[in-house]
């Protein structure tokens, strides 16, 4: 069973959106059990602060030793903020996806849609 | 996953260890248990123990059993002591590689290692091989357990549970001891570039052997490792894989391996185009190359040459040990020299890498 945090919301795509402490803005990384699926990250490639990115959009990639994925935004929005942390530990986004394995901080364009509660991705996720 | 895939005799140890099974040469196989880089770097400085029982054995007796080794494979059996075992290609008549292997001198034959996926293959060649010597030649792989414990740790590790003199086993040398009680092979063999052992033994007995070594290994910071970290290690030294960097369609010298070949012993299955291509020289070699810069460079990714497309990565990783990209590939022999700059494309981007030839990592504790 992967740890699936009320509050935030999930896309299908296994990442997720948490709030900040600002208004309208919000930590995106990818889920536990996507984190799970993928294995051991090995490095995480992401945009450059001040770039824009439309909900679906591809924005940036995770190498695990398994296999690279790409990250998609799960809503439109400009990036205020990358996680630098991650260049020197990518394994961050193993040990604690929801908390210092976050990947940017995104302010939203706009209300976020087709999104899933912690409830709906856990069966999204069949658990 | 299918229910045809076979099991190993140790299935149930990795399902009880949680171990994530993958389906590998129509085995359920593990491919990792805590995590490949955990398991990457436990081998590297403590110890690791693998099932690779899916291997294949074959046993070859009988007065000619060795004209047959002699016939089938390039390296020169003859000069085996019992006991004694050598990397050997099992090559078609045109020189190219039906399989990799690891001939063992036994008393009154040989046992031949052979890769899982091969075995069937193998096993046919060589029985049509055969004909006209007098050999009996048996598959023992279903009923052969086979776990490699391999890391600095592991002879400490081995020594808790048998009473076999471990430091009379050399390099690439084995003898039959008894681990728990259970009659086991103890070989100083492996494929991590790190000391350890091959222990192959009854597969009814290979659960019983495998708790032991995991319980009197724990202190030591052992850890059963899977396929994931097998890759890895293997490729940080640099060896082969076959399927991967060797295959059907590549010779011994194509393959950096013509040192397996030995032209003088006498007649063998290809050895007229292994000659001839010694003679004229292969036109490309698989060749080690180390990225100079992050990136990933997995096996597929396309290979430049002065921005022109030669080949792709055949395998690739970021090295757990030294933090880069590395891996192999096929160049034109004019471009193998230690220093010469390529490109990787990985998704789209031109990485440059640069020629170096393996061993990658140096510095493991494996006793030549």
């Amino acid at each position: 069973m992967s740890n699936i945090p009320d509050g935030l919301r999930y896309s299908q795509e296994h990442e997720y959106l948490k709030p900040a402490e600002e208004d309208n803005v919000f930590y995106i990384g990818i889920t536990d059990y996507a984190q799970g699926e993928l294995g051991d990250v090995v490095f995480v490639e992401l945009p450059g602060v001040g770039d824009s990115f439309d909900a679906g959009a591809v924005f940036g990639t995770i190498e695990a030793v398994k296999a690279v994925s790409e990250l998609y935004c799960p809503a439109t929005g400009e990036v205020l903020e990358v996680n630098e942390e991650l260049d020197a530990n990518p394994g961050l986004v193993n040990s604690d996806p929801y908390g210092e394995g976050w990947m940017v901080k995104l302010r939203l364009d706009s209300e976020p849609e087709g999104l899933m509660d912690a409830g709906e991705y856990a069966s999204h996720v069949g658990e | 996953m299918t229910e045809t895939l076979r099991r190993t005799p140790l299935h149930d140890e990795h399902e009880a260890a949680g171990a994530r099974m993958v389906p590998f040469a129509g085995y359920a196989m593990p491919i990792q248990y805590s995590g490949i880089r955990a398991e990457h770097q436990a081998v590297r400085e403590a110890a690791g123990i693998f099932d690779v029982s899916h291997m294949g054995e074959f046993i070859v007796q009988g007065s000619e059993a060795l004209d047959l080794v002699q016939h089938v494979v390039t390296n020169d059996a003859s000069k085996l002591e019992e006991g004694q075992a050598q990397y050997a290609l099992l090559p078609r008549e045109d020189g190219t590689l039906l399989d990799d292997l690891i001939v063992y001198r036994r008393p009154g034959g040989f046992m031949l290692v052979v890769n899982a996926a091969n075995r069937q293959k193998d096993f046919a060649w060589i029985e049509r091989q055969a004909r006209g010597f007098d050999v009996e030649l048996s598959d023992r792989s279903d009923e052969t357990g086979l776990i490699a414990l391999q890391g600095p740790r592991a002879q400490e590790i081995l020594a808790r549970v048998t009473e076999a003199d471990l430091d009379a086993i050399a390099y690439y040398r084995s003898a039959d001891g008894e681990v728990q009680d259970r009659p086991v092979l103890i070989s100083r063999t492996g494929y991590t570039g790190e000391d350890g052992f091959e222990l192959y033994l009854g597969a009814n007995d290979a659960s019983l052997v495998w708790r032991a070594l995991v319980e009197a290994g724990a202190e030591d910071g052992l850890l059963p490792a899977g396929l994931g970290a097998r890759d890895s290690l293997r490729l940080e030294v640099g060896y082969a894989l076959y399927g991967n960097d060797i295959d059907e369609s590549r010779t011994a010298y194509e393959a950096g391996l013509g040192w397996t070949v030995k032209l003088g012993k006498g007649e063998f299955v290809g050895r007229d185009a292994l000659a001839a291509q010694k003679e004229e020289g292969a036109e490309v070699k698989l060749t080690g190359f180390r990225l100079s810069e992050r990136g990933f460079p997995r096996p597929g990714y396309p290979v430049r040459l002065d921005g022109r497309e030669v080949g792709a990565v055949t395998s690739g990783v970021l090295s757990p040990t030294l933090g880069v990209g590395i891996g192999l590939t096929y160049l034109p022999v004019e471009s193998t020299e230690p220093g010469t700059e390529l490109e990787v494309v990985i998704r789209g981007k031109a990485v440059p890498a640069r020629v170096e030839r393996p061993p990658f990592y140096r510095e493991g504790s494996i006793r030549r």
